[in-house]
């Protein structure tokens, strides 16, 4: 029975957290540790012409320096998944050799006594550099000017086409069409945390120990091991508090190689704290893609095809996520729509700008905004409702389970699997009072212009491998729980200390979930695409049930003649009759007295993704004399299957929305057309605050339960964001209709409202 | 440069040590008092994570040196909670679901600490005005402002 499960309880994890007694990386302090940091390059293009590090060596408190030549051992970092056809071309060393291609790559590190001593070293070394021409964007990147791996030939890294059904009569036979050239801006996750590591080479155990990894701490581990010439086993990946990851955080950075390479070499613990000007420079950005997006359509508005040309901007290398930030776009571009047929070509290419990953939501923000973009435009064409044209082609539950086709070169065809979208809509279309608002929608009201704009969505979650949990019963009676999906501040300890609790039937209190690390692990995967609850929360379950398994097994062979009658059952053994024979603490002492370590294993596999899905709707008001855009009421609605702790989805939608919403009109990284990143401090890359948003609404509910996981659970981390563009992008259209305004490219910050309606302006007549 | 001597309480306790002139406050909490409650976002004083209590009032202590702390009575976020557990603040943070990776948490508490010892009467406003100055990714701010207009009565002496 479940006590806790789909209850909102208070986090296990708040208590240290909110008396500063957590331990993140920088936190991990070891004796004799030594700081390294990082001389990074200042230009976007260049060969490196000289470099002299000899002011630095000589410094007091200066341990040693390394240049790229001195970590010619260290392998390229690989891909960990989507290994689209030809990126493997355009991966990236873990320090420059010969050639800088982004403002912000390493050049050279410098240890010494103190992270002040490190920087103060970094300003002695000095590098001459030829400078070469930046590619910047898709015309520059095939234009013959410049490359980035001359020996490649090409700064196209990859380019693959998917269709399904007949698109060619789709379009001949639609009476109406609508093509469009939308864009997507660079931007990236901000955790508040930066990224950093401490390594530790323990000469004696022949065992590297490293602090502050995180989402994938199994990839990571093995990938360090080959570097370094270690067993995987020689490696262990520490548990620290993490803040915040949102995607960016965990993948193998350079960094990871480096800074335990250093440890190893020097036989010191070294900590590398990134600052946030390199975390801005260096760590994944994402999202920069453009679109263009034609759509067929009946003169009543139902969708016959849709056709898409995506261009995304990599940046200057491949990283671990190799091709998965395009090829979801391109897959999600689909939706919840039914869409006879789609052809859609994606060509994936390098520039001189920092690297590209994934960040909450890959692909889906921008798919998302692309389409239902483009449907507005097309549904005020044919002078269609915004909400009719969705209730026309939303797939209904009566067509679930359904398939978009495979719209993804190196996967099989997904499955949405279970679903009620159109009740989804009118929820929120009610919640919102949509009736009343698309009746001002245009009218200017005090001065400013209003709008209501929608994004209904899918969203996909549980992807990945096995993942695998350890139950072990500790001394005190209390019971440890370990998994390969890691906390980054999500909530997963309460959320998976809840279904342990349930499964055991003790309480709360009785259970330990201690964060992933591979010293209690031997084998685990990791947390991304919101998957930590349907893979984790599967295996805990799984272990917990061997745990019992186990718990009365050692109980039978203790127990004499009754022994057969055992059973578990409200967190106790119990006789046939129900009574109480031994608790977990009884057991913990039998089980001492014996030398018996009582452990229970599990893992979980699934049977493939599962699909939330959902319905965002922005109301605004546009001061078009300034371009500034007011939300006045934001609601997101999302089926995620079952909540197992209501407040902490609850807590994942509305964050997701406010970060969603600085990406729509804050968050912006900026080059200028030499390749120089301009937004490299806090005042220049602008994120939400407390004043900016005020009013947000919304709901995450569990209905429709996923067909392919037990507990049937859908993701939760992704719903609040992947809807934003979408819903506001509409709503500021919708308000500046009557002017005729272009909305067509975020992000929408007032200057370039501003620029649109100025453009609508001199494009009118008269 | 010579070192600095200084003296100052932190969190209730004096402490007496001797600093370079360039260490900041948050450098010589973390590193020689081994206060990591107080967190490194940005050091260059826009997101919070550091801000503490300096004689009253909240303050980066990113963009304050050690030595400038000399004669201070501080607070950081391990000087909040009671001897018997939580605040009614860091209760309500947690009751209300007002932190997630719990890394920008102590800048704030601290932050909205010195606001409702001020003021204990803010309006939910002037506690949004407040806490603009503190960034955050995780919560989207809402559940914070509900925290700390439930925790403000436990402010209100009067």
């Amino acid at each position: 029975m479940n006590r806790f499960a789909g209850q909102p309880l208070e986090r296990v994890e708040d208590g240290r957290l909110l008396c500063g007694q957590a331990t993140f990386v920088d936190d991990v302090s070891l004796e004799g540790m030594v700081y390294l940091a990082v001389l990074r390059s200042p230009i976007a293009h260049g060969r490196i012409v000289r470099i002299d590090a000899d002011g630095a060596r000589s410094m007091a408190g200066v341990i040693a320096v390394y240049v790229g030549s001195d970590f010619d051992s260290l392998p390229r970092i690989p891909t960990r998944l989507a290994p689209l056809e030809g990126v493997e071309r355009f991966l990236q060393p873990p320090i420059a050799r010969g050639k800088v291609r982004f403002v912000g790559e390493a050049i050279a590190v410098v240890v010494a006594q103190s992270p002040e001593l490190a920087e103060d070293a970094l300003e002695k070394i000095t590098v001459e550099f030829d400078a070469l021409p930046a590619v910047v964007d898709w015309k520059s990147a095939t234009a013959p000017s410049a490359l980035l791996f001359e020996a490649n030939g090409t700064n196209v890294a990859a380019q693959y086409s998917v269709a399904e059904g007949d698109i060619t009569r789709a379009f001949r036979d639609a009476s109406y069409r609508r093509r469009e050239t939308l864009y997507c801006h660079r931007q990236t996750a901000l955790p508040m945390e930066t990224r950093g590591l401490v390594a530790t080479w323990d000469a004696r155990e022949a065992t590297l120990r490293i602090w502050g990894s995180t989402k994938v701490l199994w990839f990571n581990r093995k990938v360090i091991a080959a570097a370094l010439g270690l067993r995987a086993d020689q490696v262990q990946m520490m548990a620290t508090d993490i803040g915040g990851s949102f995607g960016v955080r965990g993948e193998l950075y350079p960094e990871d190689l480096l800074v335990p390479y250093v440890s190893k070499q020097i036989g010191r613990p070294v900590k590398w704290i990134e600052d946030r000007r390199e975390h801005l420079m260096t760590t994944n950005h994402s999202r920069e893609i453009t679109c263009d997006l034609e759509i067929a359509c009946t003169p009543q508005g139902k969708l016959l095809g849709m056709r898409a040309y995506l261009f995304a901007d990599m940046g200057a290398y491949t990283r671990t996520n190799g091709g998965i930030v395009p090829s979801r776009a391109a897959m999600f571009l689909v939706g919840p729509y039914r869409i006879p047929a789609v052809e859609f070509h994606v060509a994936v290419f390098h520039s001189n700008k920092t690297p590209v990953g994934t960040y909450r939501g890959p692909g889906r923000f921008e798919a998302n905004f692309f389409r239902e973009r483009l449907m507005d435009m097309a549904a005020d064409d044919l002078g269609v409702d915004a909400a009719d044209f969705r209730r026309m082609n939303l797939i209904k539950e009566s067509e679930l389970p359904y398939s978009p086709g495979k719209l993804v070169p190196f996967e099989q065809p997904p499955i949405y699997d279970t679903g009620d979208y159109p009740a989804d809509l009118e929820r929120v279309l009610a919640a919102i009072d949509y009736p009343q608002l698309v009746g001002i929608n245009g009218q200017e009201i005090d001065g400013r212009r209003h709008g209501v704009g929608l994004c209904c969505f899918v969203e996909a979650s549980g992807a990945g491998a096995r993942e695998n949990s350890r139950v072990i019963l500790e001394a005190d009676g209390r019971v440890s729980v370990h998994t390969g999906c890691c906390t980054v501040g999500q909530g997963l300890t309460t959320t998976l200390t809840q279904l342990a609790a349930d499964e055991l039937g003790v309480d709360l209190a009785r259970v330990i979930l201690h964060n992933a690390s591979t010293e209690n692990l031997e084998e685990g995967f990791g947390t991304f695409a919101s998957r930590g609850a349907i893979k984790g929360g599967n295996a805990v379950i799984a272990g917990v049930q061997d745990f019992i398994d186990q718990l009365l097994r050692f109980c039978r062979s203790t127990g004499g003649g009754t022994a057969n009658e055992l059973q578990w059952r409200g967190g106790a053994v119990r006789s046939r009759d129900g009574s109480v024979l031994l608790d977990l603490a009884d057991i913990a002492v039998q089980a001492a007295k014996r030398g018996k370590r009582i452990e229970g294993r599990g893992n979980y596999l699934g049977q493939g993704l599962t699909f939330s899905y959902g319905t965002h709707a922005a109301h605004v008001a546009v001061d078009a004399r300034t371009g500034v855009v007011e939300v006045l009421d934001y609601y997101g609605s999302e089926d995620i299957g079952n909540a197992i702790n209501p407040m902490v989805v609850h807590g994942q939608l509305i964050g997701a929305i406010v970060q969603g919403l600085g990406g729509v009109f804050l968050d912006h990284l900026v080059y200028d057309e030499d390749g120089q990143i301009l937004t490299v401090t806090l005042a220049d890359y602008l994120v939400p605050t407390a004043t900016d948003f005020p009013v947000i609404r919304g709901r995450s509910y569990g209905d429709k339960r996923a067909a392919t996981n037990p507990l049937g659970i859908k993701g939760a981390g992704e719903g609040g964001i992947v809807g934003v563009a979408g819903a506001i992008a509409n709503a500021v259209a919708a308000a500046l209709r009557p002017l005729n305004v272009r909305i067509t490219s975020l992000p929408l910050s007032p200057m370039r409202v501003w620029q649109a309606i100025a453009e609508a302006g001199e494009a009118a007549p008269g | 440069m010579t070192d600095v001597a200084i003296t100052l309480t932190v969190n209730r306790q004096q402490v007496t040590a001797t600093v370079e002139p360039r260490l900041t406050l948050a450098g010589f909490l973390r590193r020689h008092l081994q206060l990591t409650g107080t967190h490194l976002g940005c050091e260059h004083g826009v997101c919070g994570a550091c801000t503490i209590i300096v004689n009253g009032a909240a303050v980066r202590s990113c963009l304050m040196f050690a030595a400038q702390a000399d004669g201070s009575e501080i607070i950081t976020v391990e000087g909040l909670a009671a001897a018997d557990g939580l605040s009614p603040l860091q209760r309500a943070f947690r009751k209300h679901h007002a932190l997630q990776c719990g890394f920008c948490t102590p800048g704030i508490l601290t932050t909205m600490h010195a606001l409702l010892q001020e003021e204990p009467h803010a309006s939910a406003e002037r506690i949004r005005e407040v806490l603009a100055g503190n960034i955050c990714r995780c919560t989207g701010y809402l559940p914070i402002i509900e925290a700390v207009l439930e925790a403000a009565a436990s402010y209100n002496n009067d």
